[in-house]
């Protein structure tokens, strides 16, 4: 059973906690520290963003760790190591997130053979919506990998088909724009969800400017799970190889105050 | 793949979910309006009145003659309003704008000829308009920002990557994901998703239509080459689209090649380039073997892109079209050759197009014919083209 599927069975309706952190930022030696340490604090999904050269659905926070991590020479198989690794320690959930141009200058084929083989359980691709999903759809389920979907508040009309062909989870995008702490939502978070719980089979979990354990708990009412990036990497940014045990910390007060 | 905006395999819609409704609402007024008799009617006008179409075919006697080969024609886009072909776009899409509620403009601008033709038709249509500009070309065309903030658009810098113009790409993209219900992304080039590469297209191709006319009516016959610069691709696509079905005419595209294909300063992408996708769209790309964006270089901020729109992609890979590349140097030797012999001052983009066909005009019979589409003025290069030449134009 996919390890992403098999999670969401096991929390049985607990909500799910999904932290990000930038691959390699600042090196995959304490990348692999913080997956770890987050995952002993109460993290249940773990995204590696594989660094891209130009992220267009990157807000500041997440664009100038991508920069860092290329910058220390990380390459996607360095990241497959990264992953073999903590294989050898850990179970939990890893998903990566990534723009469709790694994954198709890699060879689709070569991606997800190595997924399945180093043991990723997803991936994620903000710049590929429902329309070219086939550019990778038939690959990953070959190697039985979770190609997850995103819905966002402007998705309207395309959520039921959207959602209705989601696998592993559905990632809500809370809000308009990029990835990045935001202090207020404009979104009408009741019609969103209504229209989403309506088609949707598998869990939903909500992203995008979810920073603050607050929010987190308040988010986490409308859906199965919340995810939290761009909080975490400005802790890396800030601590450096310093930040495994502030992130683990941050990441305790976000999974005991949505369990409040 | 999906069967949606291809050319070949070229094309698509590689956007975020935030943007896809957009897309698709641009997609299906685009398909309302583009046969709509009153909106072509309005775009005509706005063309003849406005923008001075259809631009000249002028024959350049005295480069013919000095070259010994092939008569020379320039396209004049350069005497558009606003001085480049960038206008032809800019009004039909701003048109769109309007039609489909839109209040705000953005756009990315490299040399700022987009930018200022946005800026333009936005001041004329009365919308608030913002234009991504990065911060070194903005340094390398001042003159252009200056005219922006004149037209009443803000220009926001982009400090990003090398801060040129697909710094400004990423940064517009990511301002229509935030403002995405009040703004339209009026993209300058043929690329971008679907239907952005098509509908480019068929507000440039008056170029190669005007052009197969005015020379019909001079010469009685095709040219037997087209030749354009191609950056994002969009004024060869314009002059291509009219003659694809004519196999008699040679389409040539010309590349920037900076310092040369052979040193890592250039943005050839044809030349050295490989399949990925990037900014909304499969096609060719300068990049790594990891698939990270290349940092590209050019004299001409208008070229200096390291992808190319995916119709130029597809007419490669079948062998319609072929793109040379030209230096920085040749491109500057064109640019002073084409102002002293023929009194015009041609865009430094369009110095690539005129270099392409110093070349290739010499090793061509004197009965056959160039046209060369002159896409752009020259004014805003001439601080840049000095500085090349070592001559200190700064007060």
């Amino acid at each position: 059973m996919n390890r992403i599927d098999k999670k969401f069975a096991d929390l049985n309706g607990e909500k799910a906690l999904i932290t990000f952190v930038t691959a390699g930022d600042p090196d995959l030696g304490v990348t692999k520290r913080l997956v770890l340490e987050m995952e002993k604090n109460g993290a249940d999904l773990i995204e590696l963003g594989v660094p891209f050269s130009d992220p267009i659905a990157e807000g500041p926070t997440i664009q100038k760790a991508s920069l860092r991590a290329l910058k220390g020479g990380v390459t996607l198989v360095k990241i497959f190591d990264l992953v073999r690794e903590l294989r050898r320690e850990t179970e939990i959930p890893l998903l990566l997130m990534m723009y469709v141009n790694t994954i198709f200058r890699f060879g689709t084929e070569r991606f997800f053979t190595l997924c399945a083989e180093t043991g990723v359980d997803g991936v994620i691709v903000p710049d590929l919506p429902y329309e070219e999903k086939d550019e990778l759809a038939d690959a990953a389920h070959r190697f039985g990998i979770r190609q997850i979907s995103l819905v966002a508040p402007t998705s309207h009309d395309r959520i039921a088909r959207i959602a209705g062909e989601a696998e592993g989870f559905l990632y809500c995008v809370s809000s308009t724009g990029v990835t990045g702490t935001r202090s207020e939502f404009k979104t009408n978070f009741d019609e969103f969800f209504g229209e989403i719980k309506k088609s949707v089979k598998i869990p939903y979990c909500v992203g995008f400017g979810i920073s603050s354990p607050e929010q987190a708990r308040k988010m986490s009412s409308y859906c199965d799970g919340v995810i939290v990036g761009s909080g975490i990497v400005k802790i890396v940014e800030r601590f450096g190889s310093d930040s495994v045990a502030p992130v683990g910390e941050f990441t305790a007060s976000l999974k005991n105050t949505m369990k409040q | 793949m999906s069967k949606i905006g291809r050319f070949g395999e070229y094309g698509g819609q590689y956007v975020p979910e935030t943007v896809m409704n957009a897309v698709n609402e641009l997609n299906e007024a685009y398909n309302k309006y583009k046969d709509d008799a009153d909106f072509n009617a309005e775009l005509q006008r706005l063309y003849r009145e406005y923008a001075n179409r259809p631009s000249m075919l002028y024959f350049a006697e005295k480069m013919t003659a000095d070259l010994g080969g092939a008569k020379i024609y320039l396209k004049r886009e350069d005497l558009n309003h606003t001085g480049a072909h960038k206008i032809n776009n800019v009004l039909g899409q701003i048109l769109l704008a309007k039609k489909m509620g839109k209040t705000r403009i953005i756009a990315e601008t490299g040399a700022g000829q987009h930018g200022v033709a946005t800026a333009t038709a936005a001041a004329l249509f009365g919308m608030e308009c913002n234009v991504y500009m990065g911060r070194t070309d903005m340094e390398r065309q001042a003159l252009n920002v200056y005219r922006m903030n004149l037209l009443g658009a803000t220009v926001t810098g982009v400090d990003s990557g090398t801060a040129t113009l697909k710094d400004a790409i990423n940064e517009a993209m990511r301002d229509w994901t935030t403002n995405i219900e009040t703004t339209y992304y009026l993209i300058g080039s043929v690329m971008g998703p679907h239907p952005y590469p098509e509908m480019v297209r068929n507000f440039q191709k008056c170029i190669g239509e005007e052009t197969r006319a005015q020379l019909m009516q001079r010469e009685g016959r095709l040219p037997d080459a087209v030749i354009a610069c191609v950056g994002g691709g969009s004024n060869a696509m314009g002059a291509f689209y009219d003659f694809i079905g004519e196999p008699s005419v040679r389409l040539i595209g010309a590349e920037a090649a900076g310092d040369g294909i052979d040193t890592p300063r250039h943005a050839a992408t044809m030349a050295k380039g490989s399949m990925g996708i990037f900014h909304g769209m499969k096609s060719v790309f300068l990049q790594n073997e990891e698939g990270q964006i290349d940092e590209v270089y050019s004299i001409s901020a208008g070229l200096d892109y390291p992808g190319i729109g995916p119709e130029h992609a597809y007419l490669a890979s079948t062998g319609r079209a072929e793109y040379v590349d030209v230096t920085d140097e040749e491109a500057v030797q064109a640019f002073e050759y084409l102002s002293k012999t023929e009194g015009i001052i041609p865009a430094i983009e369009s110095a690539h197009a005129v270099a392409a066909a110093m070349k290739l005009a010499p090793t061509m019979d004197r009965d056959k014919i160039i046209v060369i589409c002159l896409s752009g003025r020259g004014d805003k290069d001439v601080f840049q083209v000095a500085r090349y030449r070592g001559v200190d134009l700064s007060e």
